[in-house]
């Protein structure tokens, strides 16, 4: 192989009319896509051979761990910086995004995924930064089980691939879905013992419009989770617990 | 009135920063160029320092002192160091009540890996993801104040420079919103400089792809001295990419990972040979120097080519699993074969600032009102960092900053509200002109292009060993460059989210601290840390126990020497192929004959 054919798809601004630009870019063993796009800010000539601007793109740690480069690599949701070039098929298709508000070229705003972190209560409410000695002790297992969850790195792939997470823009349908990413950290926070002290505030988050029954089961989120984060059984558990509490508040009302 | 504080950079030391002034009751506006929980401290791997001595070998904070001082060569002044030692496992307990996932011992207790240029077990750690998981616990907490209303975030802002008023005083900043392209003033009653090291200057780095260090650079060249710039930190082991060096943490190591390569076909564990006491856990500058050696002097890398071995398949590879999982998953994604079974491939890549901006003890600049904290800042690290040891000085920082800020604050005299509009107006005005400069540049140079120039010369003569003449070669090629970035062609005209713009700005910036780490190389007659001149191949503490300060001028850095204060333990002899221990009695008795000397000379 010398040469990577590419397919973009492109879009100046929010505004703009999105259109496609192929690009020809020499190969070099193990490069990912991260490297294409660094050739052509390099060298940014399309296939054509006209003169164009630089992909716009986002990314940061170029290891999967900061989650900044998600864009749809031949229509799967994945980081750029992990997709090696020989495993690809060609011609590689990039594009952003499709439910978040796009910025430009390959680059989104996941700023809603963030948003959804306050209104789940994602922190341990701590008293204050200042000596309180050792937090509580925690056993290996449980340690073992929320570790892979807290890597969750807020990359959007779960967002992507739930069918019940809108689509941007104007998507018009009737599910506000907070999406499996903040179901998982409800979870995280609620398996710590200074965490579990505000679980009920965070399960109320998760019930009602945007909350856990919005999710279909359709099982897509755990297939493109890029830290192997088991979405569909803590899903399955929350759904219990907040069953549980319904069915308690109907009880001790 | 509450004090407003602008915090520039979201990684660890500004949310931590963020935090305190939070808890000292004033109002922040954090500034970042990533959203902040995508900030570098995500690629921190291998752990943080800490003396808790849980393991029985009678570790201390004064220990971890001395092992900071002497992994450092002695350049850092001592006091902040004691400091931040001593405030060690109190900040690793923050951490844990924060909800952490440390690496727990059979007891639940937090568990503890030795790192480098220690004996002890010291370093506590989450897996191998241990910067990425304490980053998200302080991003929690801020979403927390976010949520209160105390902290406004302005997320994908670019820094372009501190606002800096007629009396010398900072009083707030100008930022440019990356979408929208707006610039606008920030002002505030103090402002933090948290933005990190400068690993793009290099290329072949373990850095994240913003790491310009940009930032920095500018209120540098607005008058903030830049302290000890020559010394850069070469990590030993990292897997090279077209894109980046990804970095193998030194935690690998402690857990029991040996380097090597074949010497008359039989494997060869030079570390171990050269250095018994610490074998591969020396020090990194020295652990980069051997693998150099073994590569480019004794032509013995692997394949002829410049890579060592770094071999955990003598370990269980479960449990070796459990610990290393975040990296052995990195080699196996981007090298593409099971580092269980075959040794992984490794060679040393630029990794980590020790110098960076000037501060005093309360982490304030020379401009009052101006803080650093973090990677950014001068100050823990002296010529040479301990791994492990740079999460711990983040935290540290960010809460010496975020404690000290507000004392500033009582002490103004003039509230920021009281600042007269014209000094934002002009500051404002000097960056739309400076940006509109670089929108207008239509020549035929390619910025990224630059870039990789740059790039070749700082990575290949201003890093591990540093020739005087290849020096100044390396700063006639970055004028070269200062004067072909003139005839830079933007090829993005457009108005909305124009990375390339932004970036060319960074690029001058990057030039700037390349002359003055460059000049303050050629400065440094000796070898110190991993400051390494054959031609001085010794420390001198008689002449440059010193920290070098670059002051910037249009014409190049100029440097003046500070004294470092060594006034907790005297510097000693650095060696790692015998315990401390020894090398403490060593000297002692050495010293003894001496003093005995002299009286039988006072006496004869």
């Amino acid at each position: 192989m010398k040469e990577v054919w590419l397919k973009i798809k492109r879009q100046d601004n929010p505004q703009a009319k999105p259109y496609w630009e192929e690009f020809k870019v020499p190969f070099t063993p193990k490069m990912n896509v991260i490297s294409l796009l660094l050739e052509i800010q390099k060298n940014p000539v399309n296939a054509k051979g006209q003169q164009t601007t630089p992909v716009v793109w986002d990314c940061n740690c170029l290891e999967e761990v900061c989650g900044a480069c998600t864009m749809v690599i031949n229509g799967v949701a994945r980081q750029a910086c992990a997709a090696i070039v020989e495993n690809l098929k060609q011609p590689i298709v990039l594009q952003p995004l499709t439910k978040f508000p796009l910025v430009r070229d390959l680059m989104v705003d996941r700023s809603k995924m963030f948003e959804n972190l306050k209104k789940i209560r994602a922190w341990i409410p701590i008293d204050g930064t200042y000596y309180l000695g050792p937090g509580p002790r925690v056993s290996q297992s449980v340690q073992e089980k929320i570790y892979p969850i807290a890597t969750c790195m807020t990359c959007g792939c779960c967002m992507e691939a739930c069918p019940y997470v809108k689509k941007e823009p104007n998507y018009i349908g009737k599910s506000n879905y907070m999406g499996p990413a903040a179901m998982a950290q409800v979870y995280l926070f609620n398996s710590h013992p200074t965490g579990a002290m505000e679980k009920e505030k965070r399960l109320d988050a998760i019930t009602g419009d945007g909350g856990i029954a919005d999710c279909g089961k359709a099982l897509n989120c755990e297939r493109v989770c890029p830290k192997n984060i088991p979405l569909v059984s803590i899903i399955g558990e929350l759904n219990r617990q907040t069953a549980f509490r319904a069915f308690n508040r109907w009880l001790f009302k | 009135m509450v004090m407003k504080v602008v915090v520039v950079g979201g990684g660890l030391a500004g949310l931590m920063a963020t935090i305190k002034l939070c808890e000292h009751e004033a109002d922040v506006d954090l500034i970042s160029y990533v959203p902040v929980k995508r900030s570098h401290s995500v690629c921190a791997q291998g752990g943080i320092n800490g003396a808790v001595n849980t393991k029985g070998e009678g570790d201390s904070p004064w220990n971890h002192f001395d092992d900071t001082l002497l992994g450092g060569d002695y350049l850092a002044n001592q006091p902040p160091v004691l400091g931040m030692c001593e405030a060690a496992p109190g900040i690793i307990y923050l951490m844990d009540r924060m909800g952490v996932t440390f690496t727990r011992t059979g007891e639940g207790l937090i568990d503890f890996r030795r790192f480098g240029g220690t004996l002890v077990h010291r370093t506590a750690f989450c897996g191998s993801t241990t910067g990425q998981q304490l980053l998200y616990g302080l991003d929690e907490q801020v979403r927390r104040w976010e949520v209160e209303g105390k902290v406004k975030k302005y997320e994908e802002w670019d820094f372009l420079s501190a606002i800096i008023d007629e009396e010398g005083v900072c009083r707030g900043c100008v930022a440019q919103d990356m979408k929208t392209m707006e610039i606008r003033a920030f002002p505030a009653d103090a402002v933090i400089m948290c933005t990190g090291g400068i690993g793009a200057i290099f290329g072949k780095t373990t850095n994240s792809y913003i790491n310009t260090g940009s930032p920095a650079s500018s209120v540098y060249q607005q008058g903030v001295y830049y302290a000890n710039p020559e010394m850069i930190q070469v990590h030993p082991t990292a897997i090279p990419g077209e894109d980046k060096y990804r970095l193998i943490s030194e935690g690998v190591r402690g857990d029991g990972g040996r380097v090597w390569t074949y010497k008359d076909g039989k494997p060869w564990y030079f570390l171990e040979e050269w250095y018994p006491a610490y074998g591969n856990l020396v020090s990194r500058d020295v652990a980069s120097r051997a693998i150099y050696k073994v590569c480019r002097d004794l032509k013995l890398g692997i394949d002829g080519q410049d890579f060592v071995y770094l071999d955990v398949t003598h370990l269980n590879p479960e449990w070796i699993e459990k610990r290393q999982h975040g990296v052995l998953e990195i080699y196996r994604k981007f090298a593409g074969e099971e580092p269980t079974k075959v040794p992984m491939r490794v060679f040393p890549a630029m990794h980590y600032t020790m110098g960076g901006l000037w501060v005093d003890y309360d982490q304030m600049t020379n401009i009052p009102g101006l803080f650093a904290a973090g990677e950014c800042e001068y100050q823990y690290h002296g010529a040479n960092r301990l791994g492990a040891n740079s999460l711990l000085s983040c935290f540290y920082g960010g809460m010496v900053a975020g404690d000290k800020v507000p004392e500033y604050g009582k002490k103004l005299k003039k509230d920021h509200r009281d600042i007269s509009s014209k000094v934002f107006e002009t500051e404002v005005a000097r960056q739309k002109a400076k940006t509109e400069s670089i929108y207008k540049l239509n020549g035929s140079e390619n910025p990224y292009k630059l870039k990789e120039e740059l790039n070749e010369y700082m990575m290949n003569y201003v890093t591990v060993v540093r020739y005087v003449e290849k020096l100044k070669e390396t700063d006639k090629k970055i004028l070269e460059l200062m004067q072909r970035y003139q005839k830079i062609g933007v090829c993005d005209a457009g108005g909305w989210s124009n990375r390339t713009a932004i970036f060319i700005r960074h690029l001058w910036n990057m030039f700037e601290f390349s002359r003055a780490i460059v000049h303050g190389a050629l400065l440094r007659k000796e070898s110190r840390g991993a400051h390494y001149m054959p031609e001085y191949p010794n420390r001198d503490d008689e002449n440059w126990l010193k920290t070098t300060k670059a002051k910037w001028t249009p014409d190049g850095p100029q440097f003046s020497l500070e004294d470092v204060d060594t006034s907790l333990i005297k510097p000693r002899v650095r060696r790692y192929d015998v315990r401390k221990d020894e090398v403490i009695k060593e000297e002692a008795e050495k010293e003894k004959v001496a003093t005995l000397r002299k009286e039988e000379v006072v006496v004869g």
